[in-house]
């Protein structure tokens, strides 16, 4: 009865201003509350500080976030405007009929240095000739268009002996970005009166020509499905990391909220509004960075990455994705960090007993991921890989361990009994009291690790695939230049050419052609053809085993392979006729050739060249040949290039441009690898720089901002005489423990996941200790997180902490 | 100029922050075993003083002598190690390591100056013993009432057997009570082990259990002693 | 309090007829309770006697309020000595100590110090008192504990007192 009418009573009873109001509800509530947190983002200076250092943090992993939604599009627009400028029919083998608007092209390529210079001769064959994207008319003869840079290069004193090699062609425009895949591409359009169909010149009626790309190699689609989750995972971490920042002086403001009346909820709510604000922020930081990002990826070639700022347009879909999740995030992460801690009117109250982090859940996760990539199959034939299923598993798998890595600090940590030097106590005491937030800094790095190491190991075991052990020997020659020169005299200049060139050690220079057996022979019977090879004595001593030898000898060259001896001697009968002009040999008007292999000729035996190739047929020196009388010769001179003379390869380059601009100079190398494989490679690092780069940075912000809480404990312990090499040994340790732990876990959970994805592509593990120098990596790390926080450091170690006010 | 028998004399001690004079010319002196309040209002400089005495802070001018040695000149390591060794601090609040347990907090001095963690607690068990709050040795800081906090941070001040203890507003933090009971520890333990004692505060009832009392105003010391 | 040191010291400043002594009485120190004529005069006789003010000279009337003192070199000494020597530490002392306190403003004496002195005698005080708080039982400290907080509250007010000095010194000057 009197509980009725005492609630009669305060009902009745007119209350204060606004009490008469219910307070709002539901979304009313929400609304009110995440309002009034954005504003105490905005207020003072603790609050700014705050949302900055969130914003910061948001703001990098959304503009990587935004780099990598873009990439696609790159891609598509690269791949448009290197279609846009090549050959219609280059590759469609139909002929062509001069006309008024054809034009002679001819790719020439060239490297310099560590750079390779793509380019092409053009010569207009009419009036109205066609033209390739980003170039106003054909550059006539002696005249170069160039990438601007490529102009930069030329212009350059480093780009002097580039120049020397362009010396017959004037500068006198450059190429618009239509014509450029990448700002920094070096590129060039050469116009050249002396470009004929012989000189390698391919007739072009029209530029733009969907070329059949090469489709990626399924093993690629996998391993760039992983990279992406690897790079990514940890920068979604790393945002969850960064709503989280200062968030104990956060809650300490709001306990003040609590004492004016706030409820718990509100509280809460007033909280994710802040950390919404930060996020919100922190996606209009990103956006610029973004941008900014953008305009730099223009001006500098950081390792070959360059894009034309308007290429980096991240997906809408994925761009709308980013910008819906990382708020959502923010919100979350908020409410679940706030589910151990109570926010009461006098104070903050972390459960002191926290809740022991339960085990199985965290477990079910990584399980399930490789149980997901287990059952995907395997790679192979002509099945599409399973994308989503190793997209899924994979992000299952590494963030399983993310989330492993908190019950396993707190695990290891518990069973640290206190024992040690002193800095090793504070910093395990310090660790047990609060593992979250280390584990939470280290989680990024877990995932991060784990994930490089599957890659790595991914990598290993295709490695063999895409890195084709070639027969080169660079240890013999270093380039092969080769001219198709039908006129044998202009080949041995050309290797007197380079005798004189400088830092070259020896040329093996020969002439090649065919030979054909003449006479009359069946219709269906092949007819027998050898290869001619014609060089000096200590040449041709360089290619067979020849034994004494002087100028006017010729030699019958055999290899190792029965069948094609047989092939030779059919051919290349001593005393007999050779007919050295293979040309169309058995059509009416064929201009005959005739030559008798001297009967004295020698069977040797042949050695590899310096390109690993062997070559049989008939040897001959150049006494026994005239040479001027080939029709069809090709000129190879292998250079071996004295290693100890710098740019010894460019001044070969250079000769070979000034002997004739069409001959090809190939470098040797001792592993050819693949192109695709190798920018995966490229990107993988890239990727994984900035990825590591991030963590540190979340790293150093948890680290300062607990050093900065607590300025006036670290004055005292300055005070009664604590060393200052103790107090930086206890901040490693505190970084280098949970570093520890998480990388165990990671090379753990990371060769895990390397083996199922290896098993997966039906390849073995090459090398299981891939993850050393990843190890290391994050070793590194710790030893830069703890420098970097010394000066402050020290800095917060003064006495002035001490002073009350 | 340095009284006979002084363990720790000052002259001429300037100290300035930027364009704030903390110091401008203050002296002090104490003998062992004398308690020595060091009072004045807030912002006179005291807590100067008492950082300049410690080598935590070092003077513009003037000289510190400790025990016949210069402090002034030290290089930081050697104050540092004479601060482990022969100094004793309390303060008014903020000192205790939040995540050590009180035993560990008050065998942390000694175990800086290399004792091994078995002796060292077992010594900082019995300073605590003394202090009378042996029974929250397991306990963290924050589990701790002020009162017994202060007894703790008290005990860690004592534990290294210095020679001068310096205690900064060592009952601010504290209820008169409680207040009066860490200073009779606190000079009671002094008194036993003849340390001196270096009291700045602010309250007279904490000054009243000192030997002597020097007042600082605007950055002078005066010594209350030769004033009658 | 002393009214006679406070007429003396008010006569440091040159000679004053007895009723000018009462009006810089009253106003400086007198506050709600202003000085009677007669005891001026009493006590101006008594210094007489004693040698420690003389008589400057005699306004023509007659009346003994006409007699205009002067103070002897005696008198400056005998002020001297109290301003210098601390008040026993008790109960309401404030008003002999403000009393002093503008008395040594008036005469250029250093009032800083005059509070100091008392500070340290007050100090010494509650230290006694401590100690014995420390040795006896709990009637005995609840006893002392009793005179200390008093004292603290004296020793509050120098405290504050020797904070507002300068203030004070300008009031006491221009008044």
């Amino acid at each position: 009865m009197s509980l009725d009418t005492r609630a009669t009573a305060g009902a009745a009873r007119p209350g204060p201003p606004g009490a008469g109001r219910t307070a709002p509800r539901g979304v009313r509530a929400w609304a009110r509350d995440l309002a009034m947190g954005m504003r105490f983002a905005a207020g003072g200076r603790e609050g700014w500080t705050r949302t900055i250092l969130t914003a910061v943090g948001v703001g990098l992993g959304v503009a990587l976030l935004l780099g990598a939604a873009s990439v696609p599009e790159l891609m598509e627009r690269r791949e448009d405007r290197s279609v846009a400028r090549s050959a219609e029919d280059q590759f469609s083998g139909k002929k062509v009929d001069r006309s008024d608007s054809t034009v002679l092209q001819r790719d020439l390529t060239t490297d310099f240095r560590d750079m390779t210079v793509n380019g092409r001769v053009l010569r207009a064959e009419g009036s109205r000739p066609v033209l390739p994207p980003g170039l106003e008319k054909i550059p006539a003869d002696g005249e170069m268009v160039v990438s601007p840079a490529l102009r930069d290069l030329l212009d350059s004193s480093e780009g002097a002996l580039l120049k020397e090699r362009f010396g017959k062609y004037r500068v006198t425009g450059t190429i618009g970005d239509a014509g450029l895949i990448h700002p920094k591409e070096l590129y060039y359009y050469a116009g050249s009166h002396a470009l004929t169909p012989a000189k390698g010149g391919h007739r072009v009626a029209k530029f733009g020509y969907a070329q059949p790309g090469e489709p990626l190699d399924p093993l690629l689609v996998v391993l760039v499905v992983l990279a992406c989750v690897v790079l990514l995972t940890p920068v979604i971490i790393f945002i969850g990391t960064a709503v989280r920042f200062g968030g104990d002086r956060r809650d300490r403001r709001l306990a003040a909220l609590r004492l004016v009346g706030a409820d718990a909820h509100t509280v809460r709510r007033i909280a994710a509004g802040e950390s919404l604000s930060g996020a919100l922020l922190g996606l209009a930081v990103g956006a610029i960075a973004f941008l900014g990002l953008r305009e730099l990826f223009g001006m500098f070639d950081l390792t070959q990455v360059s894009a034309f700022p308007s290429d980096v347009v991240p997906l809408p879909g994925l761009a709308l994705l980013i910008l819906a999740a990382v708020p959502v995030t923010a919100v979350v992460v908020t409410l679940i960090s706030l589910r151990a801690v109570s926010i009461e009117p006098l104070g903050v109250v972390r459960s002191s007993k926290p809740r022991r982090r339960r085990l199985w859940w965290r477990l079910v996760m990584p399980l399930l991921g490789l149980g997901i990539l287990l059952a995907a199959g395997r790679v192979g034939g002509d099945m599409g890989p399973p994308v989503y299923a190793i997209g899924l598993g994979s992000t299952l798998t590494l963030v399983g361990l993310a989330a492993l890595l908190p019950w396993l600090v707190e695990a290891s940590v518990a069973r640290l009994r206190g024992g040690g030097p002193v800095p090793w106590q504070l910093a395990t005491r310090r660790l047990q009291l609060s593992s979250g937030t280390a584990a939470r800094a280290v989680g990024g790095i877990t995932v991060a690790v784990a994930g490089a190491v599957a890659l790595q190991m991914m990598f290993g075991a295709m490695h063999d695939d895409f890195n084709r052990a070639t027969d080169n020997d660079p240890g013999r020659a270093k380039l092969v230049v080769r001219a198709d020169v039908g006129d044998g005299q202009l080949a041995e200049r050309m290797i007197d050419k380079f005798r004189t060139t400088k830092g070259v050690k020896n040329v093996i220079g020969t002439v090649t052609t065919y030979a054909v057996r003449p006479g009359k022979m069946s219709a269906d019977t092949l007819r027998p053809l050898t290869e001619l090879t014609v060089a000096s004595c200590a040449n041709l001593r360089e290619l067979a085993r020849i034994g004494t030898c002087e100028d006017g000898d010729t030699f019958v060259v055999h290899t190792g392979n029965k069948r094609l001896n047989k092939w030779v001697d059919a051919s290349a009968r001593p005393g007999k006729q050779l007919d050295l002009n293979p040309v169309s040999w058995d059509e009416p008007g064929h201009r005959h050739v005739l030559w008798t292999l001297p009967a004295d000729s020698r069977t040797v035996r042949a050695r590899p060249d310096p390109g690993g190739e062997v070559h049989d047929g008939v040897y001959a020196t150049p006494g026994a040949v005239d040479l001027s009388k080939l029709v069809d010769a090709s000129t190879t001179a292998m250079v071996q290039v004295d290693p100890d003379v710098p740019d010894a390869e460019e001044y070969i380059r250079n000769t070979a441009a000034h002997v004739d601009p069409f001959l090809d100079v190939m470098t040797l190398h001792a592993v050819e690898r693949d192109k695709q494989y190798a920018t995966i490679h490229t990107g993988i690092q890239a990727g994984a720089m900035a990825t590591m780069m991030l963590i540190a940075a979340s790293m150093l912000v948890s680290m300062l901002e607990q050093l900065r809480e607590r300025k006036r404990l670290l004055a005292a312990l300055t005070a009664f005489g604590t060393r200052r090499g103790s107090m930086a040994w206890s901040v490693l340790w505190q970084t280098a423990i949970p570093v520890a732990i998480g990388l165990a876990l990671a090379v753990a959970g990371g060769l895990g996941l390397g083996y199922v994805m290896v098993r997966m592509i039906q390849k073995s593990v090459t090398d299981w200790w891939m993850f050393v120098p990843l190890t290391v990596a994050g070793g590194v790390l710790v030893a830069v997180v703890t420098l970097l926080s010394l000066p402050p450091l020290w800095r917060m170690m003064r006495p002035e902490g001490l002073r009350t006010e | 100029m340095t009284p006979a028998g002084s363990l720790l004399t000052a002259h001429g001690l300037r100290k300035a922050y930027g364009p704030t004079t903390a110091l401008d010319g203050a002296a002090f002196s104490i003998h062992p075993g004398e308690v020595v309040a060091v009072m004045g209002p807030s912002g006179s400089g005291k807590s100067t003083l008492l950082h300049c005495l410690a080598g935590i802070v070092r003077p513009d001018e003037g000289s510190i002598t400790y025990d016949g040695r210069e402090l002034t000149g030290m290089p930081d390591s050697a104050l540092s190690a004479l601060r482990r060794s022969e100094f004793g601090f309390v303060f008014q609040f903020g000192q205790l390591v939040p995540e050590l347990t009180c035993v560990e907090n008050v065998a942390l001095p000694l175990r800086l100056n290399g004792a091994r963690r078995k002796e060292a607690e077992a010594t900082a068990r019995t300073w605590m013993e003394r202090l009378e709050v042996d029974d929250v040795a397991a306990k963290r800081p924050g589990e701790v009432s002020g009162g017994q906090g202060q007894r703790v941070a008290v005990a860690r001040a004592l534990a290294t057997s210095p020679r001068v203890v310096f205690a900064d507003e060592p009952t601010g933090a504290l209820d008169s009570l409680n207040g009066e009971r860490v200073m009779e520890l606190l000079t009671d333990a002094a008194r036993s082990t003849n340390a001196a004692v270096v009291l700045v505060t602010h309250e007279t009832r904490v000054a009243a259990y000192s030997d002597r009392e020097i007042v600082v105003r605007d950055g002078r010391s005066r010594d209350m002693e030769r004033v009658i | 309090m002393s009214i006679g040191h406070t007429l003396l010291g008010l006569l440091e400043s040159g000679p004053r007829h007895g009723y000018d002594l009462k009006r810089a009485f009253d106003e400086k120190f007198g506050h709600d309770k202003p000085l009677h004529y007669g005891q001026v005069y009493s006590t101006m006789s008594r210094l007489l006697k004693n040698g420690l003010v003389e008589v400057d000279g005699i306004e023509a009337g007659g009346g003994p309020e006409r007699k205009r003192y002067a103070i002897t070199d005696a008198g400056v000494t005998d002020v001297q000595r109290w301003l210098a020597t601390p008040e026993k530490p008790e109960p309401y002392l404030q008003s002999t100590l403000y009393t002093k306190v503008v008395l040594a403003l008036l005469t250029g004496r250093d009032a800083a110090e005059l509070l100091d002195v008392q500070r340290a005698e007050h100090l010494r005080l509650m230290r006694i008192l401590t100690d014995r708080k420390r040795k006896g039982d709990l009637a005995d400290q609840l006893i002392c504990d009793h005179a200390l907080f008093h004292l603290e509250a004296d020793l509050r007010w120098l405290e504050l007192a020797a904070a507002r000095l300068g203030k004070l010194a300008q009031e006491v000057r221009s008044a």
